[in-house]
């Protein structure tokens, strides 16, 4: 360890270099989590404490179950099911992404066939299409088909993921030897049983870290939902956030009565739309860094 | 040739997929914006028509200015924090940081939105004393036209950056580590490292960067739509153009219309990432 630091400062650049290195972090470590930290805590306060208070003293356990109860009891309890809604939409586009987008990923980077170009460029172009600029196109196209409304013009839709087509090729191509697959080829695996049993135990971290981005995307996902779902009964949570803002007098003066909600509610409405997708990645972290380095080089 | 059918078994369902919303929808796209209501043929009247409506101007404007700042931020910082962060030595920090970079991530979408309300909104932000600093005593100055695209670049370099960086740091692991060890013997320093070593290495992922942040930059709508909800209007429900195409859409019942915006916000990112894509060599194998 010493030795190596040592080693490293070496150079020109030497201690400065370091101070700086470390003011740019100290800078960037406060601008990515002071905004959360205060979050977290202005869903324990009230909302007179919320403006008065110190921005960073936590608040009390008894206001942050009052806002608690104010959350979930608007509209009889709707951000329940906007939770509920949220799962269903990305935990069902998250299971065909990976059963479509893997074996393409890995036909695309290693195998030879007929179109295998065309359909790398299609990824790509595609891919680059804003996500919203075919949500009026494809809206129209489930219109005719009779799916505006249902869960399936929402996770369908998601579930179309080139990114992770895009993201597998790229692991398949630089980090899997080809030798490697012509050696069980020769050994009398068919194509099949070369995927199954050789490419795709060493592509766990590419499957994790599809299925991640997929959730991620699905959850977080805005714009889709807002245009395919009419009813509030089949908002993800994303979009009934929209619904709590149009009730906070702070945001909308107008909606001052019996529905209203206060700040501090809000932030924690904000907070719970996020803790599936943060409790995913605090768990899949490892595996994620694991899915980014595994190449074969060391840490 | 088994081999070759086997290849067709794999794409089959990512092709399906790809047809029906990707191929199908932009056709479509295409066949409504050169008709009009009545499914007659049109020819560019659709295309002039929005762009002589007198919002578009300005939402390419906005939109563009938005873009601009938001990229540079993206390319210059990420690469620095992802080199600067993959030369801390101790473990356990290196990861930390990382986290801590990621962390907002999580808060995409209109979550992100809504914490950035509270920090803009000066009576309840904990940033409220540096705001009124600038003068900024209110939540309607804060958003003020001439912030909004700055606003929008911070928002969206807080929640996107980190994820960008986590992928740069496993790419620069995946430098081999034995050049990093003959250049350092070498006599080479650490900035000479990450300059001739690090970020040519790192090139692929930065265009590859550039071109999703430029496809999902010029989608620009939920940073606007809720900060015009939530300013009763102050920034208007047509300050981007897929607010415009929203719009357009849903509140003209102007399908066409829509769709003559859609494809131009399309040409216009395919044009410039046609940049990244060659300049960045992301499709060289090995």
């Amino acid at each position: 360890m010493t030795t190596a630091a040592t080693d490293r400062r070496s150079g020109v650049s030497g201690w400065s270099g370091r101070a700086i290195a470390g003011l740019v972090l100290t800078i960037f470590v406060f601008f990515f989590l002071i905004p959360v930290v205060w979050l977290l805590l202005a869903t324990t306060k009230s909302a007179r404490g919320l403006i008065v208070g110190a921005p960073f003293a936590p608040g009390r356990p008894g206001d942050l179950a009052t806002n608690w109860h104010q959350l979930f009891s608007f509209q009889d309890g709707a951000v329940t099911t906007w939770i509920g809604n949220s799962a269903m939409y990305a935990v069902g586009a998250l299971v065909i992404t990976l059963v479509a987008s893997i074996p393409a990923g890995y036909a695309v980077a290693l195998t030879e066939f007929r179109f295998r170009r065309t359909l790398l460029v299609l990824t790509l172009i595609v891919m680059l299409i804003p996500n919203t600029a075919l949500v009026l196109p494809i809206f129209l196209e489930l219109n005719s088909v009779g799916l505006i409304g249902s869960p399936l013009s929402v996770i369908l839709p998601l579930s179309f993921f080139p990114f992770g087509v895009y993201l597998t090729y790229i692991y398949f191509s630089t980090s899997i030897p080809r030798d490697l697959l012509a050696a069980a080829r020769i050994d009398g695996c068919s194509e099949l049983q070369v995927f199954t049993r050789v490419a795709l135990p060493l592509a766990a971290p590419i499957v994790a870290l599809v299925a991640f981005f997929s959730f991620v995307q699905s959850w977080n996902n805005f714009y889709l939902p807002f245009v395919m779902l009419p009813s509030s009964d089949g908002y993800p949570i994303q979009v009934g956030l929209t619904s709590l803002l149009a009730s906070t007098p702070a945001f909308n003066p107008s909606s001052a009565g019996g529905q209203s909600v206060q700040l501090p509610t809000l932030a924690l409405a904000t907070v719970i739309s996020v803790l599936p997708v943060l409790i995913v990645f605090l768990f899949a972290q490892r595996f994620l860094v694991a899915g980014m380095t595994a190449g074969g080089t060391k840490e | 040739m088994r081999a070759v059918r086997t290849s067709y078994l794999f794409v089959a369902l990512y092709t399906a997929l790809t047809v029906a919303f990707g191929i199908l929808p932009a056709l479509y796209a295409m066949y409504l914006a050169v008709t009009d209501a009545a499914g007659g043929f049109a020819g560019l009247t659709n295309f002039t028509r929005v762009v002589g409506d007198f919002r578009f101007g300005p939402a390419a404007t906005h939109v563009a200015y938005f873009l601009l700042i938001w990229l540079v931020a993206l390319v210059v910082l990420v690469t620095v924090l992802a080199i600067v962060v993959h030369a801390v030595r101790l473990r356990w920090l290196s990861s930390t940081l990382r986290l801590v970079f990621y962390l907002p991530g999580a808060l995409a979408g209109a979550s992100s939105v809504l914490l950035w309300l509270f920090l803009l909104d000066p009576t309840a932000s904990p940033i409220g004393g540096l705001l009124r600093l600038f003068g900024l005593s209110s939540f309607v100055q804060v958003i003020g036209p001439a912030h909004l695209p700055p606003i929008f670049a911070v928002i969206a370099f807080w929640t996107g950056a980190g994820g960008w960086i986590v992928i740069m740091y496993g790419a620069l692991n995946n430098i081999s580590a034995e050049v990093v060890e003959a250049a350092r013997i070498d006599g080479a320093s650490a900035m000479q490292i990450a300059w001739r070593i690090q970020l040519p290495m790192l090139r692929k992922w930065i265009s590859y960067m550039g071109i999703m942040s430029l496809a999902a930059g010029t989608q620009l709508f939920v940073e606007p739509q809720l900060l015009s909800q939530a300013s009763n209007a102050v920034v208007p429900n047509d300050y981007s153009l897929n607010q415009l195409a929203y719009q357009y859409a849903f509140q003209q019942n102007d399908f066409n219309g829509a769709a003559a915006i859609s494809l131009l916000l399309l040409l216009v990112a395919l044009a410039l990432s046609a940049v990244f894509v060659l300049r960045g060599g992301l499709f060289e194998r090995d």
